[in-house]
């Protein structure tokens, strides 16, 4: 009996291994990717903000290539340790990747390193928001993000009643205050009494602090909270105090009752552009800068707590931006301080943008 | 002003409840350093239990015995197998911060049901709310706050008004004569110090739940280590803890409270304010005289019987 079960179980797994080779023969061959894209994330890919935004980026551009790019990550590294940034990099291409994505300023020294270490000069390295490249192989990215911010700017300006607008900002540094000084000038475009209030909570994501600090905004009578910084605890806030928000990096209505709309970033537009020129042989590095125009940038869909009229403004003003007729930094513009930044007629170019240091009039 | 007293309370309720729940723990003779873990680990265990079941309630049970978990881990390596105290804190904060990231990631960025913000919405407490002054700043809060009230001054009438309160003080002041009077030493020590968990869970859990309703990594992010140094500025008396708690509430919200009037200076050396009080108060209060300001006598030693 023994014997008989033996064999009937010999029998039918010959059997099936066999079953299971013909199977393989039938089916399709699966298509292997031309290429995988390594990413490396500073927080988790459900953060609801900046990680999320570039990890919905990468799964946007797979699904443009059709199975011919696969993309890996590793999420949660820290990006001021640049050792840790360089073993996840390098853990990366020893997984097979092509092509490594550093999603955060911290990781631009170790990117650096890599794509200069000469073990690596056919792969790609892609850094978001540094300054830093060669000749071959490595590119930094980002884009003007103060585009959408001027014209949040002036959804704020048009809704506001009390003329004070909040805005919670991560520190001060030379990117946050550009859109700080981006969406005052929007506001100011269409509500010239409009002041713009800056709390800086000292880090890029922190959730009770830029709740609380969206908090005491309301409580010295700001009605409109906007935010440079990674949660939507701001949003909350808020809702909980009946005023309005406009969120950042994702279209992410955290707050219904609140929320307006959001600048946010395509990450797709730009990972699919570099993606293909790679595939293509054509790859090299220039500092890609994307706009309104090329898709990098936009804002999201106004909610309905957005009146039409507003919403007409707002798109209108952005049509021109798409079209290249008006720029953000353009016209007579004011410092703080009472220096003129800008005259009427002129426009500041991208140099000029980043060398302003400081906030415009109307923002404090 | 006013507004600003308000956001203090809310800023400070956590810290009341890691504090009191540190002041019962340390009164039987425990210091207890895992008070962070204990909040991180009450602060995931309230915010899961209110995704799942969308009942406040529940969410309260399960931030309380998350905490008070935790707290009988320690209580059984301290009390029971007499493992030194501080290492063993030091180590339930890191089992408590990974067991949170763990248990927390795929709840990363999701928000407390609706069900459960409305419980814990700012409602009115009756006719007190209408006292000049004060009433808007202490009763105009949520449930949670008012909770934090009942549980400062039940603890009071507890530790100096009964039988039971006396004897735990006795256990920690002087662990031998409480034994020979036929106290039951470990049974003191084991209840005191899940409760003082419990407490310390349900701090981490207004966190998670009430102040900030989405999940985050490091949601307590430093708070426990706050509320042990603030055990001394109370000199473990639990209505002192109230004002300590409403204090550095205070003071952790007040550089964003100057800036959004119009103040400019740098968030990191205001970030530095709460952490240099609380070294000089540790040192103030450690120069005043009064046996009080000590401590427990026999806190962090471990007790043998037959030691005596």
């Amino acid at each position: 009996m023994k014997k008989i079960f033996a064999l009937v179980l010999i029998l039918a797994l010959a059997l099936g291994s066999f079953a299971a080779c013909g199977g393989g023969e039938e089916q399709p061959e699966v298509t292997e990717p031309e290429l995988t894209v390594g990413f490396i994330f500073i927080g988790p890919i459900n953060d609801g903000g900046y990680t999320q935004a570039h990890y919905e980026g990468a799964v946007r551009m797979k699904e443009h290539f059709e199975g011919k790019v696969d993309f890996k990550y590793i999420e949660n590294v820290n990006d001021s340790d640049t050792q840790a940034s360089l073993t996840a990099g390098q853990n990366l291409l020893d997984q097979g990747c092509d092509v490594i994505v550093g999603a955060s300023f911290g990781f631009m020294e170790a990117l650096d390193q890599l794509a200069n270490s000469g073990d690596y000069d056919d792969k790609y390295f892609l850094h978001f928001s540094g300054y830093m490249a060669n000749e071959t192989n490595f590119d930094n990215f980002f884009g003007s993000i103060d585009e959408a911010r001027y014209l949040a700017g002036m959804v704020a300006g048009s809704m506001t009643e009390s003329n004070k607008l909040g805005y919670v900002g991560a520190m001060p540094y030379t990117e946050v205050m550009i859109g700080i000084n981006a969406y005052t000038l929007g506001a100011q475009s269409v509500n010239p009494d409009v002041e713009v209030s800056v709390v800086y909570i000292g880090s890029w994501g922190d959730p009770e602090k830029e709740l609380a600090a969206a908090e005491q905004l309301l409580a010295e009578g700001c009605d409109i909270i906007t935010q440079h910084s990674d949660s939507t605890g701001p949003q909350l806030a808020a809702q909980d105090a009946g005023a309005y928000a406009i969120g950042y990096n994702l279209a992410n209505p955290a707050a219904p009752n609140a929320y307006l709309t959001a600048p946010i970033w395509h990450h797709d537009a730009y990972y699919i552009y570099a993606v293909e020129n790679i595939l293509a042989g054509t790859f090299k590095p220039e500092s890609y800068y994307g706009t309104m125009a090329t898709g990098y940038i936009a804002l999201a869909p106004m909610s309905d707590l957005v009146p039409a009229e507003v919403q007409q403004l707002v798109e209108a003003k952005k049509a021109e931006m798409v079209a290249g007729t008006f720029a953000p930094f353009s016209g007579y513009i004011e410092n703080a301080d009472g220096t003129v930044l800008c005259e009427e007629g002129q426009s500041l170019d991208r140099g000029q943008i980043w060398a302003i240091g400081q906030l415009v009039k109307g923002a404090k | 002003m006013q507004s600003f007293l308000a956001t203090c309370i809310v800023a400070g309720t956590p810290l009341l409840f890691a504090i009191i729940g540190e002041i019962i723990t340390e009164r039987s003779g425990s210091l207890n350093l895992g008070v962070e873990g204990m909040m991180l680990l009450g602060a995931i265990a309230g915010f899961a239990t209110a995704m799942s079941t969308q009942n406040p309630y529940a969410a309260l049970l399960g931030a309380g015995l998350a905490g008070a978990g935790g707290a009988l881990i320690y209580a059984i390596l301290t009390v029971t197998l007499r493992a030194n105290q501080t290492v063993t804190g030091l180590t339930l904060t890191i089992f408590g911060t990974g067991v949170a990231s763990f248990v927390g990631q795929p709840m990363l960025g999701s928000t407390v049901p609706a069900e459960v913000s409305a419980f814990f919405a700012k409602r009115a407490a009756g006719v007190l709310a209408d006292i000049p002054y004060v009433g808007p700043i202490l009763f105009r809060q949520d449930l949670f706050v008012y909770f934090g009230y009942i549980i400062c001054i039940f603890s009071a009438v507890y530790l100096y008004r009964t039988r039971l309160g006396l004897n735990l003080v006795a256990v920690g002041e002087n662990t031998a004569a409480a034994d020979a009077s036929g106290i039951n030493v470990n049974l003191y020590k084991y209840t005191h110090i899940l409760i003082g968990g419990a407490l310390c869970g349900l701090g981490g859990a207004y966190l998670s739940i009430v102040r900030i309703p989405i999940w985050q990594v490091d949601v307590v992010a430093g708070r426990g280590w706050i509320a042990v140094a603030l055990v001394i500025f109370a000199s473990w008396n639990p209505l002192k803890a109230f004002f300590a708690a409403m204090l550095f509430g205070g003071l952790s919200i007040l550089g964003l409270r100057l800036q959004a009037m119009g103040f400019s200076f740098s968030q990191y050396l205001v970030d530095m304010i709460p952490y240099l009080a609380t070294i000089l108060i540790v040192i103030l209060s450690t120069r005043k005289s009064g046996k009080g300001n000590l401590g427990p006598a026999n806190m962090s030693r471990p007790y043998f019987r037959e030691d005596r």
